[in-house]
């Protein structure tokens, strides 16, 4: 090249004939919505009467979430037998429960935290739905293992608090590092998603006409006034919460994996199992999020903020997440072949073909085959069938925990001490109570709060941009 | 002067396009103010410089809560696996710092979370609910799609007539005299 002009460090002449070609890039926003429509349409959504869907909905999650509670009561007044676990499976639905639900928290943290570090912009009519949706899960999940303790009213004995028999937790065990991660990663969460919400509270705040109104959403703001002094904290505190977030999140379903991992069980006993949980728990969570998103959308005719490009983007992580998880089937597989550890190789081949392969096949065609479909526009494009994929991918990412819980304790060293593990009523109505109870805090968090982030969706608008003109 | 501007908080005039605002801000820079915001509905990029704004100093409580919550996590487990009641799993030494770093990672983690997130609340000296702006009649129409600049009356440039014609000549509308 330098040989071509008098000086390496002209400016080559050609540079200024041939102009870079301007790369489309998919509008975030469609309809060249203005600011104001932004404001409007999501204090909106807070501001109108209750309307009547809603009301029928939160009457159904109420009764729903009854079941819970009602299963949960008996639980403590009877004793954990009721819940079918006995031996040699002492960990039963509780374990696949409490896994599911956290999984299903983790693409919220991943939309809200990795993708804004990775300055995804896409991420920003989503993100607080996400967020809210990771803390209601894992209010679920942690239903599961406090109630699995037993005596619940002793539950408190897992916190590093002085206790009358004058012992403290043993911090060598998983389950004592999942009390440290699970608690640490709802705080975490919990901070992050009401910090960004303090603008847009403020935004209703200052829209608001009756007294209550501005009493409640005054006292949330804070006395946020939006200038620029504060902006320049508060981006910096939220994208530092943004960085502590991303290795929180990898960090937490790993040590939910050390659960299983860390024991010597055939079946659990892998290296592989952090990234195959993190990898799984994104999957099954944006499967969820697009499971919530996509009748809100409809509902509140959203169209113009989250469009075909989210949804295409969602997918596509849906696609990529459930193709590492097929591949993790696959790795353990053949590690079991390839061991030379008997019980490794057959607590595989009794996955697939032993007495739960009926839950092997549903979670293989779930999770592995069924988002295979995402790789078509088509398919993208049409909302109905995403949002049954979806439901697929939540089916199937329970089926995983289950298959990996139960088949490796139902059948491990001893055959004479095996065993077949099935739920019973209380198991299954108190799971079923969790999506009620889920529903009732998210319906509580449309109602009443900003359900988009009405400052970053301006942010991400072409208007917001200082030198346009 | 003095006398003048003892109740006076401010002056405050309005933008509606963010270049503008951005281009205003940039002047106020440059003629030496240092007492005075530019209010948005959203944080605009470039607007730190614009106004000339140092880094945010947020960055050194979330280390100062990150260095104690690693701290804490190891004092904890060390008190109470190896000192306070010393117990023997699987002939492991009482204390090291690889079992229990789940727990110190997580600690590590919580209290740089608390720092970051109070870090913000006192930098931004919030909460305050009484702050002279909300008073302001077109309050609600800055965190909607207006964008304002105000210059203080604590700040050594300002003169009422004086503020008010500069506020003018870098195009702002709606000029108003803010009260305490």
């Amino acid at each position: 090249m330098a040989h071509a002009h008098d000086s390496s460090s002209e400016r080559p002449a050609i540079l200024d004939k041939v102009r870079p070609a301007e790369l489309p890039r998919s509008p975030l926003i469609l309809n060249n919505r203005g600011f104001h429509w932004i404001t409007d349409k999501v204090c909106g959504i807070v501001e109108e009467e209750t309307p009547l869907w809603w009301k029928i909905m939160f009457g159904v999650a109420l009764f729903v979430a009854s079941f819970t509670f009602i299963g949960l009561g008996y639980l403590v007044a009877t004793g954990t037998g009721t819940w079918g676990l006995r031996s040699p499976v002492g960990w039963g639905w509780a374990i696949v429960n409490f896994v599911f639900w956290v999984g299903i928290g983790h693409a919220g943290t991943l939309i809200s935290a990795i993708l804004c570090l990775l300055r995804q912009k896409w991420r920003t009519s989503i993100n607080r739905a996400a967020e809210a949706m990771t803390i209601f899960a894992v209010c679920c999940a942690g239903l599961f293992p406090l109630f699995h303790v037993g005596r619940v009213w002793f539950g408190w004995w897992l916190l590093p608090l002085p206790n009358q028999n004058g012992i403290w937790p043993q911090f060598r065990s998983p389950l004592e590092w999942d009390v440290f991660a699970v608690s640490t990663y709802f705080t975490v969460s919990t901070l992050f998603w009401y910090m960004g919400m303090i603008p847009d509270l403020g935004v209703i705040r200052d829209r608001a006409t009756t007294w209550w109104r501005k009493a409640f959403y005054s006292l949330l703001a804070m006395g946020w006034r939006g200038g620029n002094r504060q902006w320049s904290n508060f981006e910096m505190a939220y994208l530092l919460l943004a960085g502590l977030s991303t290795p929180l999140v990898l960090s937490v379903h790993t040590i939910v994996s050390f659960d299983f991992a860390v024991s010597n069980v055939p079946g659990w006993h892998t290296t592989i199992f952090p990234p195959y949980f993190v990898a799984g728990a994104i999957f099954s969570g944006f499967a969820m999020v697009l499971t919530l998103m996509l009748p809100l959308r409809a509902i509140y005719r959203l169209h113009d903020v989250i469009n075909q490009y989210h949804i295409d983007n969602m997918c596509k992580i849906i696609l990529a997440t459930g193709t590492m998880v097929g591949y993790a089937y696959a790795t353990e597989f053949f590690i079991a072949a390839y061991s030379g550890n008997a019980f490794e190789k057959f607590a595989f081949v009794n996955r697939a073909f032993g007495q739960y392969a009926w839950a092997y096949w549903i979670m293989v065609s779930c999770n592995v085959i069924t988002p295979q479909l995402f790789w078509f526009k088509k398919v993208r494009e049409n909302h109905s069938l995403v949002w049954i994929i979806c439901l697929f991918v939540n089916v199937g990412m329970w089926f995983e925990r289950f298959v990996i819980t139960v088949t490796s304790l139902a059948n491990d060293y001893l055959p004479s001490s095996w065993g077949y593990y099935s739920p019973t009523i209380v198991d299954i109505f108190t799971f079923f109570g969790t999506f009620g109870f889920f529903s009732v805090l998210f319906l509580l968090f449309i109602r009443f709060l900003p359900l988009l982030p009405m400052a970053e969706l301006k942010m991400v608008a072409p208007q917001a941009d200082p030198h346009a003109h | 002067m003095n006398e003048r501007n003892e109740r006076i908080h401010g002056v405050a005039c309005t933008f509606r396009k963010v270049s503008d605002v951005f281009h205003a801000a940039e002047k106020v820079r440059d003629a030496g103010w240092k007492n005075w915001d530019v209010h948005t509905p959203f944080p605009i990029h470039g607007m730190d410089q614009a106004m000339g704004l140092p880094r945010s100093p947020v960055p050194r409580l979330t280390l100062l809560g990150g260095v104690t919550g690693f701290i804490t996590g190891c004092l904890l487990t060390w008190y109470m696996n190896s000192y306070d009641y010393p117990l023997i799993v699987g002939g492991k030494p009482y204390w090291s710092v690889i079992f229990p770093f789940p727990v110190i990672y997580e600690c590590t983690i919580l209290l740089a979370a608390f720092g970051t997130f109070f870090g913000q609340f006192i930098f931004n000296r919030l909460p305050r609910h009484n702050h002279p702006l909300f008073d302001l009649p077109n309050f609600a129409r800055i965190s909607d799609d207006t964008f304002m600049i105000v210059l203080e009356a604590r700040d050594p440039h300002f003169h009422l007539d004086e503020s008010r014609n500069f506020l003018q000549s870098l195009g702002g509308q709606e000029i108003t005299v803010i009260r305490d």
